[in-house]
């Protein structure tokens, strides 16, 4: 009877381990599996403290994003040559008129083009925030940003609150600006 | 839980075939074979002791061998889809964009590349599907390994010596004979055994001479190295073990390296050089006269700069590291990054110059050059004449509402928005310059900017690599070659020899492979000896059996 009830021990066991062979290796796979799937997207997610950076602005004033802390920032990555940046630029200019008093800042980082085409951009559409140019491509990278315009929502706290990567339209920025506001 | 007891007492877990102390046969199948089946010596595989619960199954599902070989060959077959059309990393764009990628499969393979991309053929192994089968495969080895390695290494370990006469007599290899004096014949028998290096151990008026057993655990070495590899290859997907990125870089430009945050690089000058019948041995003249040029060289010379720790991206703030020159297969090495030459543009335009001409006289006020990197908002041609640059259209692609448009910040087709200030017109002509073309907007001018000459420069593409897990796949590849070899040219070779008490003997052999080999040596035994002679009981129809159980897989 004891040798029965030794290899029932011994049963128990095998099942132990093997529960925690094959659970060891499910979780490598399927942690495998969700991180190659979603990798190349985003080295920046929603919910991430927005990695900071420190650029040169058209004046020779240095903008540092952690600065900002406390106030919320619209992020915005743009090319002269970009369409879309072009028809969202003025109603950006506009609300940043409005808001920049309750907090709400515009950073445009354009991607290393030269100072002539970004200034006679900004004068072109009458541009009045703060316009940096990414010369080595660095923040660009850091924000892993693909498709022109791509813009991060920053709030107080630093942290990105949610990442657009079309056109928006002008009452699409209004609301994304309010979203961003410090309370 | 069931246990089948043996005739000589030994309880043997449910499934054995072959009883685990004695030999005799336990299975009816295995009572109704002539010859032992010596897969895993007999033994119960573990998965099938028993079947109860999920794990049990899941666990049982694994340990099949046609569920591995089912999987490789899936494995095999979605490899060889992937191989039809090319991956998305390797199209235009690397399939960042869907609806792009999706245009350029339609475009380029018509109805086929359509379904080919939307069944997600296009990054079949980024597919969540193909890295489950690899997964799967994993398992299965792990699986595999334990199921079967462990019982027959417990099996070998506690093999009894003085086996049962039925187990002998199932054999392939036996004889029994009479023989005068048995125990002068078993002592010859075991001397030139050990002088063939076989173990000997004797018990009971019978004799277990094994060698090579080692060979066995060929097949499960193997396994340890293919789950090296595999969890290898898994550790890429963990950040900062494996990067693969690539670049663009111009000469005179200074640019982040790509997936390698707080490195910079600035492209000091490209080289293209080519074999020409001058400067070269005889050997490529004759590649040289039927494709007009052979290259001799790509080369990058490049400084290499880092940010001082904590740093933020966006400063210009960086120490040089170095300056060194990239050729094929000669990358710039830091910090377990290595930079590639991999691709070049020539001729990308840099700089124009133009002068500034009176239309009827042709008579010159000077010249400037536009440096297209970082144009000037005014050029002083002195005496009075000067130019200002009101915009910039690197690549000028028609008007839209009047307004000159750019297609891309590259300088593939500039186009200027010139005022020209001359003492002839001190308020300005404003002046359209376009590769030819020349539009004047506001009105008939009298100055006119001739394009002189273009300046151009070379873009050179560079590879960042940096691959963490090499050593752990290195070391997966050498255990995997290892056990190949253990299992492929090793054999394990075992004797039984047993004399009954009426000066019988009994001889039986076995080995994993090579019966040949086998055959030999007890050939030698047997004549030094005095043994019995044996016959090779096997059956002419099963001359094509697989070789012991344990392959290599």
């Amino acid at each position: 009877m004891s040798k029965q009830q030794e290899r029932e021990k011994k049963r128990k066991r095998q099942q132990i381990i093997r529960t925690a062979i094959l659970a060891v290796l499910a979780i490598a796979i399927v942690y495998t599996i969700v991180v190659n799937v979603t990798k190349d997207e985003d080295i920046v997610k929603v919910g991430d403290t927005a990695p900071d950076f420190e650029l040169v602005d058209l004046e020779g004033n240095t903008h540092r994003l952690s600065d900002y802390r406390g106030e919320g920032v619209f992020l915005n990555f743009w090319g002269t040559w970009c369409g879309p940046c072009k028809k969202e630029m003025p109603h950006m200019e506009k609300y940043f008129n409005e808001f920049e008093d309750d907090g709400v800042n515009i950073l445009a980082v354009n991607i290393s083009e030269s100072d002539l085409k970004v200034q006679s951009f900004a004068n072109t559409y009458g541009l009045t925030f703060p316009i940096v140019i990414d010369k080595t491509n660095s923040v660009r990278d850091a924000y892993n940003v693909r498709p022109l315009p791509t813009t991060f929502l920053v709030g107080p706290d630093g942290k990105v609150k949610k990442i657009i990567e079309t056109e928006m339209s002008e009452q699409e920025i209004k609301s994304y600006m309010e979203s961003i506001m410090p309370s | 839980m069931s246990s089948i007891k043996c005739e000589c007492g030994h309880l043997n877990p449910e499934g054995t075939d072959i009883c685990q102390n004695c030999g005799r046969p336990l299975s009816t199948e295995e009572k109704s074979k002539k010859l032992a089946d010596m897969r895993y010596d007999g033994a119960a595989i573990r998965s099938k002791t028993h079947k109860r619960t999920v794990v049990d199954k899941i666990w049982n599902f694994f340990s099949s061998v046609k569920i591995g070989v089912s999987i490789i060959i899936a494995i095999l077959v979605a490899s060889a889809i992937g191989t039809i059309l090319p991956q998305v990393f390797y199209i235009p764009g690397g399939g960042a964009n869907e609806a792009q990628t999706a245009r350029y499969y339609e475009d380029n393979y018509g109805i086929f590349g359509q379904i080919y991309n939307a069944l997600g053929l296009s990054d079949l192994y980024g597919s969540w599907w193909f890295m489950t089968l690899v997964g799967m495969l994993g398992i299965s080895l792990v699986v595999v390994s334990l199921d079967r390695g462990i019982p027959l290494y417990k099996s070998l370990k506690n093999q009894r010596i003085d086996r049962h006469p039925s187990f002998l007599k199932r054999q392939r290899l036996y004889g029994e004979g009479q023989v005068d004096d048995p125990d002068a014949v078993m002592k010859k028998a075991a001397e030139k055994l050990k002088s063939q290096r076989y173990n000997i151990r004797e018990k009971n008026g019978a004799m277990l001479a094994e060698k090579g057993r080692w060979a066995r655990w060929g097949p499960y070495v193997n396994h340890l190295g293919l789950i090296l590899f595999l969890f290898g290859v898994m550790l890429r997907a963990l950040p900062g073990f494996y990067v693969d990125e690539s670049m663009w870089i111009r000469e005179g430009e200074t640019l982040a390296v790509k997936g390698a945050p707080g490195l910079y690089l600035e492209n000091k000058g490209f080289t293209f050089d080519v074999y020409t019948q001058e400067n070269t041995d005889e050997v490529f003249s004759e590649a040289i006269d039927r494709v007009g040029s052979v290259a001799s060289n790509y080369q990058t010379d490049v400084a290499l700069y880092e940010t001082p720790e904590g740093e933020l991206p966006g400063s210009t703030n960086a120490d040089l590291v170095k300056e060194y020159s990239i050729v094929v297969n000669k990358p710039l090495k830091h910090e377990g990054f290595h930079i590639f030459q991999m691709d070049f543009k020539l001729d990308e335009l840099s700089a124009m110059t133009f002068a500034l001409e009176n239309k009827e006289t042709g008579e010159s006020l000077g010249e400037l050059t536009v440096n297209l990197d970082d144009p000037q908002k005014e050029y002083d041609l002195g005496n009075g004449a000067k130019v200002e640059l009101l915009d910039y259209y690197p690549d000028f692609s028609g008007f839209e509402d009047g307004e000159p448009q750019t297609a891309t910040p590259v300088p593939n087709n500039p186009a200027f928005l010139f005022k020209m200030i001359t003492p002839e017109a001190p308020d300005g002509e404003t002046s359209f310059v376009a590769i030819r073309q020349t539009l004047e907007p506001l009105g008939e001018n009298t100055y006119k900017l001739a394009f002189q000459k273009a300046d151009t420069r070379d873009v050179s593409g560079l590879t960042i690599r940096k691959d963490k897990t090499i050593p752990v796949i290195v070391l997966g590849g050498v255990i995997f070659m290892i056990g190949v070899v253990q299992g492929s040219y090793f054999n394990h070779r075992r004797f039984w020899i047993r004399k009954s008490d009426d000066g019988k003997i009994q001889v039986a052999g076995h080995t994993s492979k090579n019966w040949v080999a086998l055959q030999r040596e007890l050939d030698a035994v047997t004549e030094y000896a005095g043994l019995p002679a044996y016959t090779d009981q096997r059956d002419k129809e099963e001359q094509t059996d697989k070789p012991e159980g344990d392959s290599n897989s």
